[in-house]
């Protein structure tokens, strides 16, 4: 069977071309975007030569909206409409936003899900994270000269399902294909071990603008294993801002401030921070809009004493990272410290002392998370080298349960679980002739639900009416490759399958995301129609790829009449996708895909008796 | 006994107790280099699924016998000895009374807000779980007694949950 030659939008139609992927960083302070050329992997900077793009979005008036370096001029004359450090109400209701008070933004509680009222309506976390990611997206493809196949967006390690969620809409939002959700500190890890040839046990220590992780690493050859992860989805360099910020209002003894002088003076107080990583002292110099003036001197000493309990905040969960991990610290080889608050002298001496070890800071904390994503992004697109052939294995940051009676967890899904990972637990009516259940999707540690993270709460109907405790309802989680969970409930006994809605507690709903998509596409020149085509057809050829792929591969699997039946449905498939019948395309889609279901296991099958043969059994003890 | 699917035939590793762990671990790293999702990133959503059941399966397998304790009670199951039969329940007076002093002292540690009286009883524990290890490896390997096997595994998990509640202490310690 001939290769097929496929076409990638706007990209030539070499059978082994470079698929354009790439990697982004999504950050709270900044954000950046990196690929890897001719093997090499690098940050793509902007038409100005800026590789950090800083994560503020302003909705200026007139429908316009400004991202990065301009929306940062304006942010405090604009403050209400100019969204900082989006990132930390990813996934949020209002009530779990710390210092809310100490944000001039005017929150909307929609049902639980934040908004941010601005000039241009209320806006969602997601929608203002979809912009950044527009920016980075179309700075890509403008100096890559060509369509993305695909990106891996990396989140921290801690976010829970929801923050997770929330990020992958964005960037479904903003017209990525997300390849890959990757941790930071794993995307770090691989940045720096395949760079340093590394192997052991490695700590990695990421403190952001917004959040905090600690992953610990086994690196041997070509596998990179997450033993641990931990953190603080809400500690970063933004809390030692407030930290100084509360400390110039206290020294000063200023009255309530206005929005604007609230972030002038947040912006002095990073200022300050920034500027004691390299000197003893920062003067402090600020006019209000009063009138009144600011003039005050921040000493290291001050700012250490004032910081201290945010330092040993982030120590906490490394002991207990260590701990789950089942190692002490002198097992540790080295420890990479990411993220721009490393810079910050206590926090390099804090984890030094821990550790009792220098850590390792010889790499660009502001980069390496964009760099190891791109590496990701590269082999996930295809353009693996052989010599790249390594492997990746991370874990579920948090415990998934279930809400029992009493408004206890029962834990499904432990923390640190290797990923992907599916677990079922069975439960029963507890009323005669009961035809539903409700079921309370929780995450967290904590043994009570409402000190847990509610996820989704699920109704399962159609549960045939027996006696109490007679009905068998299975509830399976399965968490996936991005850390995301899924869950599926059904009725074993009798065999009757029930369908399940879903309402997340923080999300957005599939109806929303498509709303958002239209709304955004109304004003744009492409048609929505047009677009869900395009999606189509690309679905289409990458299935003929990866079907004609398998089937020079391994067709001897198959019995001769599946391979016809197989040559039939991609042939039917063929004739109909450059056609303009979206219905007629995805059908044949749908064909094709049902027809190779036993053809994938088979091989799955053969790919496992091929890996494990010539291992010889007289290895075991 | 189900010799086709077992956690030991993905691995093609023999069935029995006695384990050799890098063997484990380098057919693990290459049943995962097969069949991860991130191999399949851009393969059809039928393979991507596949994908995802079998790198479930494998993590699940290397889970389970990768842990001494959880190999030991997997291995009861796939020779018909059932953990949770009521029948069972019974354990030596010894054990139980070593269990009750095991919990005196981490009472105490957890009132003094001490952590080095948790590192001598973490020790005792080691030295049990080792103490285990080696039953277990004669139960099941030499003299196929699954039953006995059953009590060991038991009295193991019940060891095994009090080093989770060690470990909450610590937690709560350096809080």
């Amino acid at each position: 069977m001939a290769l097929l030659q496929i076409s990638e939008p706007g990209m030539s139609t070499a059978p082994h071309q470079h698929r354009l992927a790439v990697g982004i960083d999504l950050g709270t302070t900044n954000s950046l975007v990196a690929t890897v050329r001719n093997s090499i992997p690098m940050v793509l900077p902007d038409a100005q030569g800026h590789a950090l793009l800083p994560s503020i979005v302003r909705y200026a008036p007139e429908g316009k909206v400004q991202v990065g370096y301009a929306a940062q001029a304006v942010q405090a004359q604009d403050p209400k409409n100019t969204i900082v450090s989006v990132k930390r109400f990813m996934g949020r209701g209002v009530k779990d936003v710390a210092h809310i008070e100490n944000t001039p933004y005017d929150f909307v509680d929609a049902g639980g899900l934040l908004q941010i009222k601005t000039l241009a309506g209320p806006k969602t976390p997601v929608e203002v994270s979809a912009e950044i990611l527009k920016k980075l997206r179309a700075q890509a493809e403008a100096s890559l000269g060509g369509e993305l196949v695909g990106a891996v967006v990396t989140v921290p390690a801690y976010f829970d399902d929801a923050q997770r969620q929330a990020t992958k809409d964005a960037a479904r939002l903003a017209g990525l294909n997300v390849l890959r959700l990757l941790n930071e500190p794993t995307a770090a890890a691989i940045a720096y071990g395949l760079d340093h040839a590394a192997e052991g046990i490695y700590a990695v220590y990421d403190l952001g603008g917004g959040t905090f992780d600690i992953s610990i690493l086994k690196l041997t050859k070509g596998v990179f294993e997450v033993l641990a992860t931990g953190g603080d989805s809400a500690l970063g360099g933004d809390d030692f801002d407030q930290r100084v910020f509360c400390w110039i209002v206290e020294q000063a003894k200023l009255q309530p401030l206005s929005a604007q002088d609230m972030r002038l003076l947040l912006v002095k107080a990073r200022e300050a921070k920034e500027y004691l990583s390299s000197h003893g002292e920062a003067r402090i110099d600020a006019r209000l809009g009063s009138n009144e003036t600011v003039a005050l001197v921040l000493s290291e000493e001050t700012f250490t004493q004032i910081a201290q309990n945010l330092v040993n905040k982030t120590l906490a969960p490394v002991r207990k990272a260590l701990r789950d991990a089942g190692l002490s610290v002198a097992e540790v080889k080295g420890v990479v410290m990411v993220g721009g608050a490393t810079r910050m002298p206590q926090i390099q001496k804090a984890v030094g002392d821990l550790f009792g070890q220098t850590p390792l800071t010889n790499l660009d904390p502001d980069k390496v998370v964009a760099l190891g994503a791109a590496i990701q992004a590269n082999v996930l697109a295809g353009n693996r080298n052989a010599d790249e052939d390594w492997l990746l294995l991370d874990v579920t940051p948090l415990s998934l349960g279930i809400e029992t009676m009493g408004g206890l967890v029962e834990k499904i899904i432990p923390r640190n679980s290797t990923i992907p990972i599916a677990r079922a637990q069975e439960f029963t009516t507890f009323k005669d002739g009961q035809t539903a259940m409700a079921i309370h999707v929780v995450q967290g540690e904590r043994e009570l639900v409402s000190d847990c993270r509610s996820l989704a709460r699920f109704e399962l109907r159609g549960i045939p009416p027996l006696a109490a405790g007679a009905a068998r309802i299975s509830v399976t989680y399965q968490v996936d490759a991005d850390g995301l969970l899924s869950v599926t409930a059904r009725e074993t006994k009798t065999g009757v399958e029930a369908a399940i809605t879903v309402k997340p507690s923080y999300g957005l709903s599939d109806a929303q995301i498509t709303q958002m998509l239209q709304e955004s596409f109304s004003t744009a020149a492409i048609d929505m129609q047009q677009r869900a085509l395009r999606e189509l057809q690309v679905d289409g050829e990458r299935l003929l790829e990866a079907t004609t792929n398998a089937l020079q591969q391994d067709s001897d699997l198959l019995s001769a009449d599946t391979l016809v039946q197989l040559q039939q449905q991609i042939a039917a498939l063929r004739a109909v996708l450059t056609g303009d019948v979206a219905a007629e395309i995805k059908a044949a889609i749908e064909a094709l895909a049902h027809g190779t279901e036993d053809f994938a296991a088979l091989r799955m099958d053969r790919g496992i008796k091929k890996a494990l043969a010539g291992k010889t059994l007289d290895e075991i003890s | 006994m189900k010799q086709e699917n077992n956690h030991f035939a993905l691995f093609d590793l023999p069935v029995r107790f006695a384990l050799d762990r890098d063997a484990l671990e380098r057919a693990y790293h290459q049943v995962q280099s097969q069949v991860h999702p991130d191999r399949f990133a851009r393969a059809s959503d039928t393979e991507k699924r596949v994908a995802m059941q079998w790198a479930t399966r494998a993590n699940e397998a290397f889970q389970t016998l990768k842990s001494p304790l959880k190999r030991a009670a997997y291995l009861c199951e796939l020779h018909g000895a059932d953990l949770e039969a009521h029948s069972n329940t019974a354990m030596p007076s010894a054990f139980l009374m070593q269990q009750m002093e095991w919990r005196e002292a981490l009472q105490e540690a957890r009132s003094s807000g001490r952590s080095e009286p948790l590192l001598a009883l973490e020790n005792e524990l080691k030295a049990m779980q080792k103490q285990f290890q080696r039953t277990l490896e004669q139960q099941l390997d030499q003299q196929a007694d699954y039953v006995a096997a059953v009590n060991s595994v038991r009295q193991w998990m019940f060891v095994d949950k009090f080093a989770a509640e060690i470990d909450a202490v610590y937690a709560a310690i350096e809080n």
